[in-house]
């Protein structure tokens, strides 16, 4: 491989790892709200963010890729920049799945912290930030971790609308050299070590957020499942 | 926003088509995934790490790396080699494989869930580590996976638009084939989208029935 192709490829991690924090970044966000929406004392505010849930989590990430760059534009007239229009569609279905983590560990939460915040008259919103969150955030890590690997690998689906992150740029070089197996073995190679140390960046940040609230890390993170349940059903084992 | 009923209406012969190559994969490729996480699983408690490290290795490296590039590399590599497949037995094929190293955490925990009384008695009982394995501990083991192998089954339902990347005209490749011919984008966009939501919602709410049953 000439330095030119290699350049194509850095430029192709390059526009995978923004794409990466850009997606992470949203889907974080989305997955807080709609977490926290779904524990709301308002039965409606619940019921639309469990459809929410329901809709982003049951459609494919690539049928929503999909959606956002062809049915969008027509149906509101304007048109997203490429890495936008990625950014959107892989948030809001990575968040889908983020909120059932939130939902989850917060509801883990021991009820007598929530009762004592009652007891001591703080309003929903600050026993929200002051006890439950505090307390539910350390034990979000593992999961999104699992999950931040699952979006680093969703965000290659960009390349079939034709953005030029990593796996398209593969493409591109197979094109060059009509060889396909040593890019191949780098491409991947490349996404591994990314999410060797996406891994390696969570469990340190795990270690911290434990150390804040006076708890020790998860000693085996590798014994849990790996993928984001897709339904709620049968999550225990 | 124009919505066009009469697309739609051209449109589900195809969808049909698409439906029935989504539903080709994910039942084959589900197989695939549940009898090569059986074999990892089991690989990886055989008792010497020559075996134990690659297969670790190998599935961790599966595990972590798009799907997309997989189906890429056995697409266009495997051909390169002298092997050719056609597109839906390579697609069929990675994502089984890819599943497969899911599937096999979901058996190791179903393995580990397995009381130790479990192979005590069998110890005490002499039976050999063959008839141990197959008539105490998987079938024990297997019994509780039920539930969390079927969610893979959903997720992969997910993944199988990808096989559109290596020219599979499953439902996403039979929308875009029926989008680009008449310029059409929306109708057939939304009705694969809704056909998804659909088809996993049954698929769970099986699930949940099926979780029942083994409960009981």
């Amino acid at each position: 491989m000439t330095s030119g192709l290699w350049e194509l490829v850095l430029q192709g991690v390059w526009v995978t790892i923004q794409l990466l924090v850009l997606s992470a970044l949203l889907a974080t966000a989305v997955s807080f709200v709609v977490g926290v929406a779904r524990t709301h004392r308002l039965w409606i505010v619940r019921f639309l963010a469990g459809l929410y849930t329901e809709v982003f989590r049951g459609t494919s990430a690539l049928v929503m890729i999909f959606w956002v760059f062809f049915v969008l534009p027509p149906a509101f007239g304007w048109q997203l920049v490429p890495l936008w229009a990625g950014t959107l569609a892989l948030g809001l279905t990575y968040g889908a799945y983020g909120s059932e983590i939130v939902r989850g560990a917060l509801a883990a939460v021991d009820p007598a912290q929530r009762e004592g915040g009652i007891a001591l008259s703080f309003t929903p919103w600050q026993r929200m930030r002051l006890i439950l969150l505090p307390q539910a955030v350390p034990e979000m890590v593992p999961p999104f971790s699992n999950l931040l690997i699952e979006l680093l690998k969703g965000t290659a689906l960009v390349s079939i609308m034709g953005m030029g992150d990593l796996a398209f740029s593969g493409n591109l070089v197979r094109l060059a050299l009509q060889e396909s197996a040593e890019i191949y073995t780098y491409i991947l190679l490349i996404y591994f070590v990314i999410a060797f140390l996406l891994t390696r960046l969570m469990r340190g940040l795990e270690r911290k957020l434990k150390a804040g609230i006076g708890r020790a890390p998860t000693r085996k993170p590798d014994l849990e499942l790996k993928r984001p349940e897709t339904t709620n059903v049968g999550g225990a084992i | 926003m124009k919505w066009d009923w009469s697309a739609v209406a051209d449109f589900m012969p195809h969808f049909w088509d698409g439906l029935l190559v989504t539903l080709q994969i994910l039942v084959l490729g589900s197989l695939i995934s549940f009898v090569l996480g059986l074999v990892w699983a089991l690989l990886m408690r055989v008792p010497t790490r020559w075996v134990t490290w690659p297969v670790g290795a190998v599935t961790e490296f599966v595990r972590n790396t798009p799907l997309l590039v997989q189906l890429f590399f056995l697409f266009y590599v495997l051909p390169e080699w002298g092997i050719t497949f056609s597109a839906l037995t390579t697609g069929v094929f990675a994502i089984g494989l890819h599943y497969s190293t899911y599937t096999m955490q979901v058996y190791r925990a179903g393995i580990e869930a397995v009381p130790a009384g479990q192979w005590e008695a069998a110890t005490a009982l002499n039976l050999p580590l063959r008839r141990t394995w197959t008539a105490v501990i998987l079938p024990q083991a297997v019994r509780r996976v039920v539930p969390a192998l079927g969610n893979y089954v959903i997720s992969m339902l997910k993944d199988t638009p990808m096989l559109m990347a290596i020219t599979v005209l499953e439902m996403l490749g039979e929308a875009r084939l029926f989008a680009q011919q008449n310029f059409q984008f929306t109708e057939p966009l939304t009705v694969i989208g809704f056909a998804f939501i659909v088809i996993s919602y049954l698929a769970s709410l099986a699930l949940r029935a099926l979780e029942r049953r083994l409960v009981h």
